[in-house]
Parts: C-alpha cells; sequence; structure tokens
C-alpha cells in the first residue's frame, strides 16, 4: 500500500510540475466552458419560443431545460474526452520506459500491479480534478432553475463521466505500455477509443445477435444512461470489466517488459 | 553475499551471458571489465531482478533473483547504464521518491537523504532541478539514487562515464568507501578504473569469463614474468645481441630513440627470475651509458587485450 502510494504521489508530481496537466486542463476547461454556454443559450431560447408558441396555440410548453442541458453537456464532455484522455496516457509508460526509469521502478521492492494501480489512480484523480469545475456551472444552473432539478440526475451524470474516463483511462495507459514512443501511443489510444465509439453504428448494418453483441460493446452506450439519470447495472458492469480487463493487461504488459530485449 | 552459478542469458539465436559463475564476498568490490557488448550490463540487470536469466541462478544475500525477486530488490541498490532520472524532479524530492519506494519508513527519510547528498557531493545541488544539472551532475545524482537507501549489495553499471577527470577520482574514493560495509559491483570498460578501486577483477568478453583475479595478480602472475626497460647510450645491434645471451631473457626489442644514440629495449624475464642486475652490469661492461632501467609490470590492458583477443583467436580457428 505504501509503495502503491510512492507511485501514485510520485505521477501527482509530475502532472503538475510538467505544464502538460495544465494545458490539457485548461484547453478542457474552456472548451467545456463554451460549449455549456452556448447548450445553455440554445435551450433558454428554445423555451423562450415554446412559451411564444404556447400562448398562441395554447399548448403548454414542455421543455426540461436543465435536463437537457445536462444531457448535451455530458454528451459534449464524452466527446471531449475522447480528444483528451490519449493526451494524458500517452506518456504514462512510454516516457517511462524512454527515459530509462522503468529500470529503477522495476529494480525496487515495488510489484507491477502497485506500479500500474498507482499510475492508474494518479491518472483518474488528475481526471477528476479536470472535471471538477464543469460541475460548479451544472451545480449554478441547477439552483437558479425552478422547479430544481433532482441531484440525483447531477450525480449520476459524474458516476458515468468519471466510468467512462476511467475506463478510457485504463485503455490508454496498455497502449502506452506497449510502446517506447508517445506520439504513437497517442495515435494508437485515439484510433482505439473512436472504434470503440463508433462500435453501435456498425451494429445497425449487422445481423441481430451481433448487433446486440456489438451495441453491448460500444463505449458510450452505457454512457447515454447515466446522462439520462439513470444507473443501471448492465452499465456499471461493463465499465468495470473494462476497468479490469484493461488494469489487468497492463500489469501483464509491464510485466513482460523484464522479458522484452530493452 | 553474492552468488552466481551458470548463468545464462539467450536474446534469441545470441547468447548475451553464457554459463557465467563468479561469487563476491561481503564488504568486497568486484570490477566486471569487458568491452562494450560483453554481457556485463546483461549479467547486471540479471542480478537486479529486471530481467529473469534464460538457465543458471544468481542469489544475493541468500535470495534468488527469481524466485524471490522483491527480496532481493529490498537488499540492492542499481545504478543503470543511463541513471535513472525525473528531469522534473528536484534532487531532493527525487530521492524522497526513491526512498519511498525502496520502503524506508518516513522517519529516516531526511538523514538518508543528508547523507547522500553528503557522499556524492550534491549539497548544495538540492533544490534544484535535475533537468538543470550539467551530465556529470546528473550521473551523481544517479550514483546517489543507488546508495541513499544504505542497501547491502550496490551495482554500478559504468559509474564514472561522462564524469570529467576529478569527479571520476571523487567517485572512485567513495565507491571505495563505501566497501566494507557495502558489497559493490560495478562495470567499466575503462581499464585503469578496475585496478584503483576493485578488490577482483572479472574480465568478461562476448559472454564469456575469461579470467577472475585480484588486479595485483592479473597485472604480474598471470601472464608469465616481468618485463624490464632499458634506455642506453650503445650500437643497437650490439645491445641486442648482448642482452639476448643473459640467461632467463627473451624476446628482446630495441628501438632507437631520437638521434643521440639512445635505444630503448625491452626484455620479457621468464617467470621468477631477476634479470635487472644482469642487465645493468652487461651494459655498463660493454663500456655504454646506462640511462635508465626498471621494471615494467603487463598493463591490465595488455592483460585484457591478450585474453580477449586469445579469445578471439581461439574462437575462429575452430
Amino acid at each position: 500500500m505504501r509503495s502503491l502510494y510512492a507511485i501514485y504521489r510520485k505521477e501527482m508530481g509530475q502532472y503538475f510540475v510538467s505544464p502538460i496537466a495544465y494545458v490539457v486542463v485548461g484547453v478542457f476547461l474552456v472548451l467545456a466552458g463554451f460549449f455549456f454556454d452556448r447548450i445553455l443559450q440554445f435551450f433558454i431560447q428554445n423555451s423562450l419560443q415554446a412559451e411564444m408558441q404556447a400562448m398562441q396555440y395554447g399548448v403548454p410548453p414542455q421543455i426540461d431545460v436543465p435536463g437537457e442541458v445536462m444531457r448535451n453537456f455530458f454528451g459534449l464532455i464524452s466527446s471531449l474526452i475522447l480528444f483528451i484522455t490519449p493526451i494524458l496516457t500517452m506518456g504514462i509508460y512510454a516516457e517511462e520506459r524512454k527515459r530509462g526509469t522503468m529500470e529503477l521502478l522495476m529494480t525496487s521492492p515495488v510489484t507491477e500491479t502497485q506500479i500500474v494501480l498507482g499510475k492508474f489512480l494518479a491518472s483518474l484523480t488528475l481526471f477528476a480534478i479536470m472535471l471538477f469545475p464543469t460541475a460548479v456551472y451544472i451545480v449554478f444552473m441547477c439552483f437558479e432553475s425552478t422547479p430544481r432539478p433532482p441531484w440525483g440526475l447531477v450525480l449520476a451524470g459524474y458516476l458515468g463521466v468519471l466510468l467512462l474516463g476511467g475506463s478510457l483511462l485504463a485503455l490508454g495507459q496498455f497502449i502506452s505500455s506497449l510502446t517506447e514512443n508517445q506520439i504513437i501511443a497517442a495515435v494508437l489510444t485515439f484510433g482505439a477509443f473512436l472504434l470503440l465509439w463508433v462500435l453501435d453504428l456498425g451494429a445497425q448494418g449487422a445481423g441481430s445477435t451481433l448487433g446486440q453483441v456489438l451495441q453491448y460493446l460500444s463505449v458510450i452506450r452505457h454512457y447515454d444512461d447515466f446522462t439520462r439519470g439513470i444507473i443501471d447495472t448492465s452499465a456499471i458492469v461493463y465499465y468495470a470489466s473494462f476497468l479490469f480487463i484493461f488494469i489487468f493487461l497492463t500489469v501483464r504488459s509491464v510485466d513482460s517488459m523484464r522479458w522484452r530485449r530493452a | 553475499m553474492i552468488e552466481v552459478q551458470d548463468l545464462t542469458k539467450a536474446y534469441g539465436s545470441v547468447t548475451a551471458v553464457d554459463h557465467v559463475s563468479f561469487s563476491v564476498n561481503k564488504g568486497e568490490i568486484l570490477g566486471f571489465l569487458g568491452p562494450n557488448g560483453a554481457g556485463k550490463t546483461t549479467t547486471m540487470r540479471i542480478l537486479t531482478g529486471f530481467m529473469p536469466a534464460t538457465s543458471g541462478t544468481a542469489r544475493i544475500a541468500g535470495y534468488d533473483v527469481f524466485d524471490d525477486s522483491l527480496e532481493v530488490r529490498r537488499h540492492i541498490g542499481y545504478l543503470p547504464e543511463a541513471p535513472p532520472i525525473y528531469p522534473d524532479m528536484t534532487v531532493e524530492t527525487y530521492l524522497d521518491f526513491v526512498l519511498r519506494i525502496k520502503n524506508i519508513p518516513a522517519e529516516k527519510r531526511a538523514a538518508r537523504i543528508d547523507d547522500a547528498l553528503k557522499k556524492t557531493n550534491l549539497v548544495d545541488k538540492r533544490h534544484e532541478l535535475i533537468k538543470r544539472l550539467s551530465r556529470g551532475y546528473k550521473q551523481r545524482v544517479g550514483l546517489a539514487q543507488a546508495l541513499v537507501h544504505d542497501p547491502d549489495v550496490i551495482i554500478l553499471d559504468e559509474p564514472t562515464v561522462g564524469l570529467d577527470p576529478k569527479q571520476i577520482i571523487e567517485v572512485r574514493n567513495l565507491i571505495k568507501g563505501l566497501a566494507g560495509s557495502h558489497t559493490i559491483i560495478l562495470s567499466t570498460h575503462i581499464l585503469p578504473e578496475v585496478s584503483m578501486t576493485c578488490d577482483r577483477v572479472v574480465i568478461i568478453n562476448k559472454g564469456k569469463i575469461a579470467a577472475i583475479d585480484t588486479p595485483q595478480n592479473l597485472t604480474s602472475q598471470l601472464k608469465g614474468g616481468q618485463r624490464v626497460r632499458v634506455d642506453a647510450q650503445a650500437p643497437e645491434k650490439q645491445l641486442r645481441e648482448t642482452l639476448a645471451q643473459i640467461p632467463g631473457a627473451r624476446n628482446v626489442q630495441v628501438t632507437a630513440a631520437g638521434n643521440d644514440g639512445h635505444v630503448i629495449a625491452t626484455i620479457e624475464a621468464d617467470p621468477g627470475k631477476d634479470v635487472r642486475s644482469q642487465v645493468a652490469a652487461s651494459v655498463v661492461q660493454k663500456g655504454w651509458l646506462l640511462y635508465e632501467l626498471r621494471g615494467v609490470s603487463l598493463s591490465l590492458e595488455e592483460i585484457f587485450l591478450q585474453l580477449t583477443t586469445d579469445d578471439a583467436a581461439h574462437a575462429e580457428a575452430s
């Protein structure tokens, strides 16, 4: 546990002494803030229009503005992290191998699992830090709207983002452990994410059984439920298995570095 | 402290380390000498648990490097070929991190860092970012990393690479100072280094051990007898004939040095024979002027070349 914490602490320190974390978090927040504003404006406009239509035709407006904003905003965050997480994970092992510091870690009394978990938890923490300011927007919006939307909706949304982000980080970390080159790691990770994203598009053309399988495997389909405030056990099982598999594979991959010619 | 038995490492069809066996006693400094690509780094990586051997065993402090890898890693400090440093850390935070992953309890860390900084002369670089340090300082940070947790066994892969002559002397003294309380293996391809720092030398070439002995023994005994160098003013040809008649002398070589009639002769003596007095006597008897006469022992360089080229010749013959 102490070794795991040592690795975690070192990773966190490294994120915040290098400019990468600041740039990535900064860019993410600028984009997220901009889009949040656009989405909010759009739905306020829509609801005003609906209200005016209602005055003319007498149909009561039925727009859940905070709910719609949140759904769209979480959808947008998911596309942003598609671009952001490969940058966060590309260097996790590639850089360590290139600098030769992997040799230090692997000749210290630290197990591969401790190394992998320490690094993974640190990247997840950075991810959570990156997300946190966006919660401020949402909370403000919820306070300003009447009736106030249930907090469960917000929590479900963030649980979804964390699970999605965590899965992507685990996959990205695994890919980073396969190569010494950060650029290759980033490109492969991005490609893999994109494939997982569009997996359910392929499902539409495929036969029913295959289609269902593909749909179930799509990393984004399970996420949609969370943005609607639904916490589905199958989605949690999906993300938990995804995390477990890629953390396990990373441990194996780090272990196999010993057998490869360095 | 360290027992290595028939250690072999093959990368595909290439055998990097071929049935290497040796042992190191507690408190001893063992030098690993060999040309680049001889298998020094591979042997060290196996000892540190970084990579597994293809066959054979190695034990450190009684623990097998493969089966009890974690236990072995608790007992070693290791400086790889390139110092394993994080450029964005300061020297102090780096050493603190190393102590943490070596499981050193919090209350001991500050003292261990101070000690390592003092030993490696890094005290005034303590708060400096490692990336701002020069190559020599980075190497010293790497060295500090290998000894900061006070391990029983310290394994250093070319510890003096990248240092200037003054720093090299400092590092050699540091290593000598560590012996006794620590068992040390260091590798180098610089020959004087082993004769200056090591208690025993393993000469390794193409993955095989060519010789294991003390530097003194290797120099004086291993390849026959003593050599004598003579500087005299004498006719070249006659000097050669005279010297060749001395009993016990063989392989007399004479070369003219400069235009003032000086001649340099080297004579190899049979093992156990001291031919110096006879050389002096016969030169003086002939009425030549003797300027200098001294015994030269084979340098490690020559032994090394002999051993490694012999090997190559044998390999080609077979």
